[in-house]
């Protein structure tokens, strides 16, 4: 061997010939959990999704908004009225506080607006024409998602103005008008036609007369629900809705100096707030239950309280005459339900509004076959689709929680039944992930806020509102809020699992396209597993 | 601390890399045309802490000096699973003599490279704790008296684990190793014995000194870079945790060594000519027993049969380098030590300590930003 060198035998060879993967029992594989807010959003926005975008900044922030847009065409809107139950359950609670999802939300809507960002259909035309009954939010919903899988679509709505209870029952303190009007046009801006002022009677007659292939039914629930009260001939009683709508029209309602509201709903705090803003002195809510059983957000009766409205809880409106009302004090019995004590107070109110729950006008019902309503809503199958074939309902007419996002989440589900419905086939959802609840995530790697970014970000979350921090933080603070998503569940490319690997055995694949594992020298030792933050690695068993 | 201020909250500055860095604040090991000094295919256990910090040291050695370095490697685990004849690991100029030599060979490559006029070729001594801390004490002691131009690295693992894990003078107390078995009334590993590298280090004034474990790699990669600034005797000791002989989980490797440091029995800082200059604060401080619980060594301190008072006596140790690296921020002002450099001559009491640190122990939520 005379090209060795003295005592040398063999030529050097590398370790890359021993294929350690040999070793394994078990194997990394990458997997996406489902992360709580997605799971939680009755719009089935995929939040971790449009953070994940909008942390980026710059191009990102359009990123974000389409990303929102492809199951929600309302983010402006939704980030001042939805209830963001994806806060509720956010992982980052557990660490410090839940992100600000609905305020980055309303950050993108609002730069959407402001600089005219517009959304394509991105399917070609279908040739199918559907019709939908009602332009509130499930309406606009399913028009804009049936528009973008190619259908051409017409709305017909009895209000003067489309946006239903958008319009109709959320106070403008709540949603400005010229942020609603904004969302929908860009909707009817993609070609839908809307018909106003126009009450359907017969949806049935109404399809054939127009050709329609399909119809989606959302009219909404606009009857405000009447109790018995005696009541003197002088009483001035009013419906919750009624108040709601005429503060849309010319003739801004009359309540008077003193207000009472009966009911615990968010619809009761709306129109105490209202009475408050319309110059009402004293706004009272009456309830017969206690606080901690009032249907309205915890934070809506918070806002309304330091509006200076007042709460009646354990009480029940016995009488109404002009001027004042008979008050009976109620008492919970052990099963939790109110009982009368006998205890009576009186209590000055120049009107009373009723806030007791809505209900649906079903006439343009009557006489089509195969459609059952139930207890004042229509029953839907799982494909939102009612007993007579091609004729679909959603929305607050439909029996589910009636809020704003639901109504959204209802639109869209429809519009991909009625979608595969029109193809003869068969909407089916995607598999759903398992969920990335907090014991998935390694916190270690989450920074703590720096404790000067902290209080202008309290004041965000506080207000919701950006505008009304100093101006040019807006964008900063939508920055760091998304920032803050810890990406429970799904790779966020922070290069740990390539860092940490002692066998090198991960393979970065660079920006947007995660990692993978050369198994070829993967001892399967899960440091991988237990050192990703976000809990996107697991460990499954080889098999031999 | 030489940790990058990183404004990202969502991740900070702990985890390896972040997509939304600029390219120059990324880490070394973040990189994908990294050296891997270190590839794929040693014989290293599952989870081996070592061979993670070999090569987190080694690829930023490479980095700082642009590749032109050698590394002379002391018998051990590291040098026994990287090249086993004829294949080799290493993709750096490496060379292996003996188990005690590895400083003196170190520092007679250095000779050689000044004697070529070659002095930008750096030189790295590395070995195990017991190629550093006992058999190759004198050759590293000589080394650093000589202050010749060599860093030093200590993978620190706490016992001879290629030979069978037998106790070294890095081995900690109560731990059980096969030469200190757990059994009579003071199982494992006795107190007071052993060696504290670090300040040994310290006590002979060489340029620079630090410690650091495989759970913080920004913290590691910026120290390296900061030894390969000073020309002369450097000393890193890694705190690198050892599943086959500790009887740990070979996937909580990392998890150890983060515990470690948040208990504060590791110290982890950085020491100047002799002085300490800055100390990593603990972020989330934990009581010891949550270190010690997952690793077999230690199994016959709990249950039944345990033995509560050692692991009060270990906490005791914890505490005594809490107060002596001043490792908590925000310290009362009755428990600073004197004077304004950190950790000199200050001689706590430990019962007393165990008093003043459970009131320390309510302080211990720290931001976390460095």
């Amino acid at each position: 061997m005379p090209n060795k060198p003295f005592a040398i035998t063999l030529n050097v060879g590398s370790s890359l010939a021993n294929k350690t993967g040999s070793w394994r029992t078990e194997r990394p594989v990458y997997v996406d959990r489902l992360p709580p807010c997605n799971n939680a959003c009755p719009a089935g926005e995929n939040i971790q999704g449009w953070l994940y975008q909008g942390e980026e900044g710059g191009d990102g922030y359009y990123r974000a908004w389409h990303q929102i847009m492809l199951d929600n065409p309302f983010p402006a809107i939704m980030g001042r009225v939805c209830y963001h139950p994806c806060e509720t359950v956010c992982n980052r609670a557990q660490l410090d506080t839940a992100v600000g999802i609905n305020s980055v939300e309303r950050f993108l809507g609002d730069e959407a607006i402001k600089q005219g960002w517009t959304i394509e259909p991105d399917a070609p035309p279908s040739g199918k024409k559907v019709l939908i009954i009602g332009a509130g939010p499930s309406g606009l919903s399913a028009a804009y998602h049936l528009t973008m899988l190619g259908h051409k679509v017409t709305i017909a709505d009895s209000g003067r103005a489309p946006g239903g209870m958008m319009r109709y029952g959320i106070p403008k303190y709540r949603l400005p008008r010229d942020v609603l009007d904004a969302e929908i046009a860009r909707i009817l801006d993609m070609g839908v036609t809307l018909g106003l002022n126009r009450t359907v009677r017969n949806v049935a007659d109404e399809m054939a007369a127009g050709g329609f292939d399909a119809a989606f039914l959302a009219v909404g629930a606009h009857i405000g629900r009447r109790a018995y009260i005696p009541a003197g001939e002088a009483a001035h009683i009013l419906d919750a809705v009624s108040v709601l709508r005429s503060m849309e029209g010319e003739q801004k309602p009359l309540l008077g100096r003193s207000v009472a509201v009966v009911g615990g709903g968010n619809t009761a705090m709306d129109v105490a707030r209202t009475a408050k803003r319309l110059g009402a002195t004293d706004a009272v809510v009456v309830y017969r239950r206690t606080r901690d059983r009032m249907p309205a957000h915890d934070f809506e009766v918070e806002e309304a309280i330091e509006e200076g409205v007042e709460m009646r809880w354990l009480s029940t409106v016995k009488h109404a005459d002009a001027g004042k009302l008979l008050i009976e004090k109620m008492v919970m019995d052990e099963a939790g339900f109110p009982q009368p004590t006998g205890d009576f107070e009186e209590l000055e109110a120049d009107s009373l509004v009723l806030a007791m729950g809505q209900d649906a006008d079903l006439a343009l019902l009557d006489g089509v076959p195969g459609i059952e309503a139930d207890d004042g809503v229509v029953k839907v199958n799982q494909a939102m689709m009612t007993g007579h074939p091609g004729i679909f309902a959603g929305g607050d007419m439909v029996p589910d929680d009636r809020t704003v996002t639901v109504g959204i989440g209802h639109g869209k589900k429809a519009a991909r039944n009625i979608d595969a419905w029109l193809r003869d086939s068969r909407y089916e959802p995607g598999h759903k992930h398992e969920v990335a609840h907090y014991d998935k995530l390694n916190t270690w790697y989450y920074a703590d806020a720096p404790a000067t970014v902290r209080p202008t970000l309290d004041i965000a979350r506080r207000t919701s509102t950006f505008e009304e921090v100093v101006g040019g933080l807006d964008e900063t603070n939508a920055l760091y809020e998304a920032r803050r998503c810890l990406s429970c569940g799904n790779c966020f490319e922070c290069d740990n699992c390539y860092g940490v690997c002692p066998d090198n055995a991960v393979v970065k694949l660079g920006a947007g396209n995660r990692f993978e594992f050369n198994y070829d020298y993967c001892k399967g030792c899960g440091i991988c597993v237990q050192e990703c933050p976000c809990g996107a690695i697991e460990m499954e068993p080889e098999t031999i | 601390m030489p940790y990058q201020p990183i404004k990202f909250y969502q991740t900070g500055s702990f985890v390896v890399g972040n997509r939304l860095l600029d390219q120059n604040e990324r880490s070394v090991q973040s990189d994908t045309e990294r050296l891997n000094s270190l590839t794929s295919g040693h014989r290293a256990c599952q989870g081996c802490g070592e061979a993670l910090g070999a090569r987190y040291a080694l690829d930023a050695v490479a980095k700082a000096t642009g590749g032109r370095m050698i590394a002379a490697n002391a018998t051990g685990c590291l040098e026994v699973f990287s090249t086993p004849f004829p294949e080799t690991s290493w993709r750096i100029p490496w060379i292996h003599s003996l188990f005690g030599n590895a400083p003196a060979v170190a520092t007679g490559i250095a000779a050689a490279m000044h004697a070529k006029g070659r002095d930008d070729i750096r030189v790295v001594g590395q070995g195990g704790d017991g190629g550093t801390i006992d058999i190759g004490f004198g050759c590293l002691s000589g080394m650093f008296e000589r202050n010749d131009d060599v860093l030093y690295i200590c993978y620190d693992n706490e016992a001879y684990m290629n030979t069978g894990v037998q106790r070294s003078g890095a081995t900690p107390p109560a731990a059980r190793t096969a030469t200190t078995q757990a059994v009579g009334p003071n199982p494992g590993n006795v107190f007071g014995q052993g060696k504290d590298m670090p300040r040994i280090a310290m006590a002979h004034e060489i340029p620079y000194v630090a410690t650091a474990t495989v759970a913080e790699l920004r913290d590691l990669e910026a120290k390296v870079e900061r030894a390969m600034s000073f020309r002369g005797a450097r000393y890193i000791h890694v705190f690198v945790p050892c599943p086959l002989g500790w009887g740990s989980s070979s996937n909580d490797t990392i998890k150890l060594a983060r515990l470690v440091k948040e208990t504060g029995l590791f110290p982890v800082f950085e020491a100047e000519h002799g002085e300490v200059t800055a100390v990593s604060k603990i972020r989330r401080r934990i009581p010891v027993e949550e270190y010690l619980r997952p690793q077999r060594r230690y199994a016959h301190l709990f249950g039944e049969h345990g033995h509560p008072e050692t692991i009060e006596r270990i906490q005791a140790l914890a505490d005594r380098n809490i107060a002596r690296y001043a490792l908590l921020d925000d310290l009362p002002d009755s428990l600073k030590p004197p004077g304004s450099a950190v950790g000199r001559q200050v001689r706590w009491q430990s019962e007393d300590l165990s008093e003043q640190t459970s009131a320390m122990a309510i302080l211990t939520e720290t931001t976390g930003a460095h």
